[in-house]
C-alpha cells in the first residue's frame, strides 16, 4: 500500500492520528498532518483505509492497495 | 441483502457507500443526488473557494477513478420525491421507482431563508454554485450584509473583509454564538470581527431583505449591494412527509441512528439518540457527516451485531488568522474555565461543564496533544471535579 497526503488540504482536525498513531502525525504549531510512513505495513492498512474515509477534509488517499 | 439505496450523494452518503464496500458489500448501492455535482466538500465553500484561494476543482471529494471503483448505480441531478415503507422503493423525480432493502438517508439541510426578494442580490451560501455565485459578486469596496453571526456568517464575513469588501454582519443575540461558545469566548469572536474592520451590530433582527438592502424588525433600511443570509438551516425531510418515519426536528432516529427496520439516518439531516451524552441531538458538523454515514453502512450490513452511535462532536472553524476546534456537546453548558493560555492571545483551551461532568473543550491555536488529551476527558465523562475542580456557575 501508498499513501499520499494532501498538506493543503488537510485541516488539523486529527482524526487520522487517533485511528492510526504510527502512520500519521500532527504538527505542533497548527495541528497539520505529518506523514510518517508512506508504505504502512499490512496490519496497518485497514486503519489506513478508515482514515482516508473519516478525514473530513479528503486530505488523505490511498494510491496503491 | 441485495440492493441498498442512498439518498443524498453527499460526505454522508459517500461515506455509507464507501464503508459497505470496505465491509464487503458486493450488492447494487443506488447512491442518488439532486445536486448535478460529485459528491463534494462543503467546509471549503466558504474559506478557500469563496476566498479565491482554490478553485472549483479542489474540492470533489474522491478522484473520479476512486468513485469508480466503488461501482455505484450513481443517479446525480435527480430528486428522491418519495418513500414508500411498505413496499420498500424510493421514488425519484425522473418517475424511477428503485427497490431497496436496506436505506440510508442523507439528504442534509438548506438553508433557512428570510422574506423578501433581493433577486441576484439575496445570497445563501450551502452549495457550490452558491459559493461562486457570492463570489463573483464580492469584490473591494463592495458592500455586503452578512445576516447572522453564527460560524458561516462569521467566516463568511471574514473571507469577505479579506476581499477587501466591506462589511455589515448583523446579529439578533447581544453576543455572537453565545449559547454555543460561551459569552467569553463569543466575545473574543466579536473583538476578532471589529479588528478587522467588520461592522458588527447585535441585537439587531432583520425582517426581510428588501430593494437596496436589508429591512430590520424597527423598519431602518441597512443599505447593501450584496445580502448574504446566514440564518441556519432546514432539514431536507420533505421528500419523506407522508412516509410513515417521524420527521421533527429531522429524521427521528434511534441510539442505532435507525428510523425504521433497514432505514437509517446520517448526517446532517439525522436526529438521533446519542448514548454517551445521553439526549437526541442533530449535528451539522462535517465530521459527524462521516462518522455517522460509516455507522449506519455497519448496523445495516449486520443487525445481529448492530452497534449504537455514540460518537464525540467534533468541528472546526476558520475566522481570520485563527482555527476554533471544539469536541462534545457544547450547547446548555453551565460553566466555562479556560485552563490553558489567554482569550486575549487568542491562544487558549476552554473546558465546559454541564452538570457534574466535562461536556466538551474549545481550543485556539493550542497543540493538538492537548487538544486529544480534553476530548478523552469528554469521551469518558470525566468528572468535572476531578478533571478541572470546584464547580462555579457560568456568570460567577
Ligand atoms: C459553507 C459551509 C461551511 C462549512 N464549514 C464547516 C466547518 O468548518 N466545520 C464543520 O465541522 N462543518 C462545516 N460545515 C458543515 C458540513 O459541511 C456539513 O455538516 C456536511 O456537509 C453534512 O453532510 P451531509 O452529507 O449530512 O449533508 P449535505 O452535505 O447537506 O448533503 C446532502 C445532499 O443531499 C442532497 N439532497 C437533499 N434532498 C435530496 C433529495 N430529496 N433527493 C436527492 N438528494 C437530495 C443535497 O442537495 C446534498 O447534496 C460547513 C457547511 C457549509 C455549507
Ligand atoms: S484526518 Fe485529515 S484533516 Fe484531520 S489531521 Fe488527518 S489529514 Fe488532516
Amino acid at each position: 500500500m501508498r499513501v499520499e497526503v494532501d498538506v493543503p488540504k488537510c485541516v488539523g482536525s486529527g482524526q487520522c492520528v487517533m485511528i492510526a498513531p504510527d502512520v500519521f502525525d500532527q504538527r505542533e504549531e497548527d495541528g497539520i498532518v505529518v506523514l510518517l510512513n508512506d508504505r504502512p505495513p499490512a496490519e496497518l492498512h485497514a486503519d489506513v483505509e478508515e482514515s482516508a474515509v473519516v478525514c473530513p477534509a479528503a486530505a488523505i488517499r490511498v494510491v496503491e492497495k | 441483502m441485495k440492493q441498498v439505496v442512498v439518498v443524498g450523494a453527499s460526505a454522508a452518503g459517500l461515506a455509507a457507500a464507501e464503508t459497505l464496500r470496505r465491509e464487503g458489500y458486493e450488492g447494487t448501492i443506488t447512491l442518488i443526488g439532486d445536486e448535478p455535482y460529485h459528491p463534494y466538500d462543503r467546509p471549503p465553500l466558504s474559506k478557500q473557494i469563496l476566498g479565491r484561494q482554490w478553485e472549483a476543482d479542489r474540492v470533489p471529494l474522491r478522484a473520479p477513478a476512486d468513485l469508480d471503483g466503488l461501482g455505484l448505480d450513481l443517479r446525480l441531478g435527480t430528486a428522491a420525491t418519495g418513500l414508500d415503507l411498505a413496499g420498500r422503493t424510493v421514488a425519484l423525480a425522473d418517475g424511477a421507482r428503485v427497490p431497496y432493502d436496506g436505506l440510508v438517508i442523507a439528504t442534509g439541510v438548506r438553508p433557512r431563508r428570510l422574506p423578501g426578494d433581493g433577486g441576484e442580490r439575496a445570497h445563501v451560501l450551502r452549495t457550490l454554485d452558491d459559493a461562486l455565485a457570492l463570489r463573483d459578486r464580492l469584490v473591494p469596496g463592495r458592500r455586503l450584509v452578512v445576516v447572522g453571526a453564527g460560524f458561516l456568517g462569521a467566516e463568511a464575513a471574514a473571507v469577505a473583509r479579506g476581499l477587501g469588501v466591506e462589511v455589515t454582519l448583523l446579529e439578533p443575540t447581544p453576543v455572537p454564538l453565545a449559547p454555543a461558545v460561551g459569552e467569553r469566548v463569543g466575545r473574543m469572536l466579536a473583538e476578532a470581527h471589529h479588528d478587522h474592520g467588520v461592522d458588527l451590530r447585535t441585537g439587531v433582527t432583520v425582517a426581510e431583505v428588501a430593494d437596496g438592502g436589508v429591512r430590520l424588525a424597527d423598519g431602518t433600511l441597512v443599505e447593501a449591494d450584496e445580502v448574504l443570509v446566514a440564518i441556519g438551516s432546514v432539514p431536507n425531510t420533505d421528500w419523506l412527509e407522508g412516509s410513515g418515519l417521524t420527521l421533527g426536528n429531522g429524521l427521528e432516529c434511534d441510539e442505532y441512528s435507525a428510523a425504521a427496520p433497514g432505514v437509517y439516518g446520517a448526517g446532517d439531516v439525522a436526529r438521533w439518540h446519542n448514548p454517551l451524552f445521553g439526549t437526541a441531538m442533530r449535528i451539522e458538523h462535517r465530521t459527524n457527516a462521516t462518522e455517522q454515514g460509516m455507522a449506519v453502512a455497519r448496523n445495516l450490513l449486520r443487525p445481529d451485531a448492530r452497534k449504537p452511535f455514540a460518537p464525540v462532536p467534533y468541528f472546526w472553524s476558520d475566522q481570520y488568522d485563527f482555527r476554533i476546534q471544539a469536541y462534545g456537546l457544547l450547547r446548555g453548558h453551565e460553566e466555562v474555565t479556560v485552563v490553558e493560555g489567554a482569550l486575549e492571545e487568542r491562544k487558549f483551551l476552554a473546558v465546559y461543564r454541564s452538570g457534574d461532568r466535562v461536556a466538551g473543550v474549545l481550543a485556539v491555536g493550542m497543540p493538538p496533544k492537548a487538544l486529544r488529551t480534553w476530548r478523552q476527558a469528554v469521551a469518558t465523562r470525566a468528572a468535572w471535579r476531578d478533571a478541572v475542580g470546584e464547580l462555579v456557575p457560568e456568570g460567577a
